[in-house]
């Protein structure tokens, strides 16, 4: 990274009459005055005005202010931040994909439609459930969705319900997502082996409730052994099992969410598939479904007749629409890419790996880094900061002092239930020698702790910008750049 | 190909520190039971150079390609200059995650601090977040964010906005107690002044609105807030061609107090519907309850300028069920893309590329109705889209259309019962004078 030039904003450096691109002439005869009585615009306030040169050059050096996972280790912590293959993104630039409109006739797009029912078809094997629809667009609204599905389910049979059960481990996103379905969140504590307890479920759980939202391994990275039983307990109510699946990675081909008894559950393409997380999206979220909720999937769905694939809108019980389309197309074509390159056994070595490197990991950090639950992890494992706090070290200081090692933090703060958390997953695609690095850094971030404090407390020292003042963007929040009059 | 640089001696040595006899050991916490027995039955694996032959292979099934495309509707077909793609593509704008450690973020940063200043400029309003799924979620959050404003339960949708965004908005409102009234259009394709009279009153939070609307007709921005506000209501407005907005007033100077849409038109190729590009904008008054990522700026210990996400508290993340929305990971990727094509028009290209638009439309606009029987259905002003009604069923004429391969415009029997002889035409910069004539004759034959 080029740290000598401090890149100002594209609107500080625009000047009049530029421009980065020629647009063609008009060739048909201009006509005057198209418009009239409608109020028009004399000219954009402060949009920019630049040359090619200067586009290129501010966003390649934008670029080399970011940390990416080509640059390096990137553990945070159910986020599964895996390498993300080359030849995706080139299959996913092909014209005879891009090109394509959306709302072409079925008949001409038949191989747009194939690759997707292809890749529907393939996660169901990978989850052993029954149906599939891919018009999600991320983790979140995969669980809308899911959730909207089980409201669908419990209003045609009279009730939708009121509860829905969450454990105090889950992403926010959980409760968020039940919330905008029409439900009350109820949280349950986890227990002291930071899962849910059959017990405490039991108690809480009655007809009133329409569905148990678990992450499975939860984000302590703890496979909740109990599965199998709390779905039990669930389906006796008649409430429906959902699964979180962002943690997916720790469990494909080693053991499915169908046959675990969930009901529905959400994959996130970007983790577990291998597609890029691009700075915060496109994600994917296809949401996978027993049989019994198929009917309530939202329109359209793809099926084939006569040897033609279709989009069949017909569906009386559909929820209907959750996004214009069919879902992040591109981003379907990369994971279909990502499953044909590993085949059934590399889905397999891909979970063993992942949580190989997670329990190295784990294992090397054990006595430095405290851990609040010692059961067993699979994909991820959450220390804290417990240690370092006698010498006035959070894990915030922890996470800027990495950046310095020319390493990406851990996740921080997440799970809530762990207070000075550090979730960290490594995925399995790190070689020894990356794993290595973030473990010595890790160390040597602790004898600091105790031995120089201070270096912890002031870090970043070496990075674009120093420690950022969060609390004066929040308090004084400036949002977009304006001209100084 | 698995990805994976662990060797068996890494495995191996690995092992042995953790203290465990083999990877399997490493899952004994999953129960015997459930346990896949044998493989999955996938295909592969594939080797590179058979992944790619596969998708060619697929892609050729694909033949629209061939065909010369007047359609829109929600997705248009502009030209991306070669920068975009080029600078979008770099490594280290694919491959980050959310920017959750700004020190290490600031390329993600501030391009998406320049994006929010665009959408700004672009609307009119004061403060635009980093992005949304796409217009019709985009066109669902902003009714949803209305009404935790004004908290009165009704909302007024449009019937003339797109019929997806107009499902979606169903989709989520029907769990939610509030009331959505549809407003029907008038004979120039804009809402129905009267009905809207009839259906606005006190307790309404929200007029919902798209211009150019789904029929390409400019709507009467000015007017509709005047309305909204006089009844204590927002006018939140929906924007699906933003090519539009370098030459139209900005939505937010005539009234709007929400500006959201589709922004698949600065940079995103077609791409089947997806990934596409949300965005939304309001009135500072509002931004506690906007939802998404939302970037600030802010200093470092040494007073030098930074970026961070910020006001947090609105989020999933931080307020759980009490988000604004549950929205996480957005479209952080193609808001990059969509600042770069801005940035590379500027404010000059920009503003001829929507005069190109509205100068060729309104030549096959000119065109096409001096063909016997072909009329302009509503008399509204458009930008790069009209509506024509035809002699007989759309669907017989765009068969033959079809036949003969041209994708004359879409439908709009499906939803709109009554306008079966019409159909949504779409003009952008990209046909040339000769293709827009071809249709024309073609037309003319299949018509004799």
């Amino acid at each position: 990274m080029i740290n000598v030039i401090r890149e100002p904003l594209i609107f500080e450096i625009s000047s009049p009459g530029k421009t980065a691109v020629k647009l063609p002439e008009l060739d048909v005869p201009e006509k005057k005055d198209l418009l009239p009585g409608v109020p028009l615009r004399e000219n954009i306030k402060g949009f920019p005005e630049v040359s090619e040169t200067e586009i290129t050059r501010h966003f390649t050096r934008l670029s080399q202010m970011n940390y990416c996972l080509d640059f390096g280790f990137y553990p945070l912590g159910s986020c599964t931040m895996k390498y993300n293959p080359k030849i995706n993104e080139k299959i996913a630039s092909l014209p005879c994909f891009t090109s394509t409109h959306p709302l072409a006739p079925e008949k001409l797009v038949q191989g747009n439609l194939e690759l997707m029912k292809t890749l529907e078809k393939l996660l169901c094997e990978i989850t052993g459930m029954e149906a599939v629809t891919l018009q999600p667009a991320a983790g979140a609204h995969g669980e809308l969705t899911g959730m909207m599905l089980i409201r669908a389910y419990h209003t045609a049979h009279g009730n939708p319900r009121k509860y829905v059960l969450i454990p105090d481990s889950a992403h926010g996103t959980n409760p968020s997502s039940a919330h905008i379905s029409g439900y009350t969140v109820k949280e349950i504590k986890s227990n002291e082996k930071g899962t849910i307890s059959v017990e405490d479920l039991s108690k809480v759980m009655d007809e009133e409730v329409a569905a148990l939202m678990v992450t499975n391994p939860n984000t302590l990275g703890v496979f909740e052994s109990d599965i199998y039983q709390i779905a039990d307990i669930v389906h006796a109510k008649g409430a429906f099992l959902y699964m979180d699946g962002a943690n997916m990675n720790a469990l494909a081909g080693i053991t499915r969410p169908g046959d675990m008894k969930v009901d529905v559950l959400h994959l996130n393409l970007h983790k577990t598939f291998s597609t890029p997380h691009g700075g915060g999206g496109p994600g994917s979220g296809p949401v996978a479904v027993r049989k019994i909720l198929e009917p309530y999937l939202p329109v359209p769905v793809i099926e084939k007749k006569d040897g033609q694939y279709f989009l069949n809108y017909n569906r009386p019980q559909s929820i209907g629409r959750v996004k214009s389309f069919y879902g992040q197309f591109l981003v379907m074509l990369k994971a279909l890419a990502y499953i044909l390159a590993l085949g059934s056994e590399g889905i397999r070595e891909m979970a063993e790996v992942a949580v190989l490197n997670s329990n190295y990991i784990r294992k090397s950090l054990e006595g430095i880094y405290h851990l609040k639950y010692d059961t067993p992890t699979l994909h991820e494992c959450v220390f804290s900061d417990k240690f370092q706090k006698d010498y006035g070290i959070s894990n915030l200081d922890i996470a800027k002092r990495l950046l310095d090692y020319g390493l990406h933090p851990p996740t921080i703060s997440f799970p809530l239930i762990v207070h000075g958390a550090l979730m960290i997953e490594p995925t399995e695609t790190e070689s020894r020698r990356d794993l290595d690095l973030s473990i010595e850094a890790m160390k040597a971030i602790d004898r600091e702790a105790r031995e120089n404090p201070e270096v912890l407390k002031s870090a970043p020292h070496i990075t674009y910008v120093r420690r950022l003042d969060e609390t004066l963007a929040a308090r004084n929040p400036v949002l977009r750049w304006e001209k100084k009059e | 190909m698995s990805y994976i640089p662990i060797s068996e001696k890494d495995k191996k040595e690995m092992l042995e520190r953790i203290g465990a006899d083999s990877v399997e050991k490493l899952f004994s916490c999953i129960p015997e039971n459930i346990r896949l027995k044998g493989n999955l039955n996938l295909p592969g694996p594939l080797s590179e150079m058979e992944i790619l032959e596969y998708f060619e292979e697929k892609g050729q099934k694909n033949s629209s390609e061939k065909y010369l495309s007047f359609l829109g509707g929600g997705a248009y077909d502009h030209f991306i200059p070669a920068v975009v793609d080029y600078l979008s593509s770099r490594g280290e704008f694919v491959t980050p995650y959310t920017p959750y450690q700004p020190e290490v973020s600031q390329g993600t940063l501030q391009a998406i601090f320049e994006f929010q200043t665009l959408i700004c400029q672009l609307t009119g309003l004061d403060i635009a977040n980093a992005s949304l799924y796409d217009g019709a979620t985009g066109a669902t959050e902003a009714v949803l964010m209305a009404d935790r404003v004004k908290n009165k339960k009704r909302l007024l949708v449009a019937q003339n906005l797109n019929p997806q965004y107009r499902e979606v908005i169903h989709t989520y409102t029907r769990n939610l107690g509030l009331e959505v009234v549809e407003l029907p259009y008038d004979e120039m394709g804009r809402i129905d002044k009267k009905w809207l009279a009839a259906a606005l009153n006190s307790e309404t939070s929200v007029i919902l609105c798209q211009s150019p609307n789904y029929f390409g007709v400019i709507e009467d921005l000015k007017t509709l807030a005047e309305a909204a506000h006089e009844d204590d209501a927002l006018l939140a407005v929906v924007i699906s061609e933003p090519v539009s907005l370098g030459l139209l007033e900005a939505p937010g100077k005539l009234g709007a107090d929400i500006v959201t849409g589709e922004t698949q038109s600065f940079g995103l190729p077609l791409s089947y519907g997806g990934p596409y590009l949300g965005f939304i904008a309001c009135k500072k008054d509002f931004v506690r309850q906007l939802p998404g990522r939302i970037v600030g700026q802010t200093v470092d210990v040494q007073g030098r300028r930074g970026f961070v996400l910020t006001l947090a508290t609105r989020e999933q993340h931080i307020r759980r069920e009490k988000a604004t929305s549950n929205i996480c990971t957005n479209q952080g990727h193609c808001a990059l893309k969509a600042t770069i094509y801005l940035e590379t028009l500027g404010r000059q290209g920009l503003k001829k590329l929507a005069w190109l638009n509205l100068q060729k439309a309104a030549y096959a606009l000119d065109r096409l109705t001096s063909v016997r029987g072909v009329t302009k259905k509503f008399n509204g002003p458009v930008f790069n889209e009209f509506v024509l009604e035809f002699p007989q069923d759309w669907e017989k004429i765009n068969q033959k259309l079809e036949e003969k391969g041209i994708l004359g415009g879409l439908s709009l029997a499906k939803h709109y019962p009554g306008l079966e002889k019409c159909a949504l035409i779409t003009i952008t910069e990209k046909p040339s004078q000769e293709k827009i004539d071809r249709y024309v004759q073609v037309l003319k034959e299949v018509l004799r």
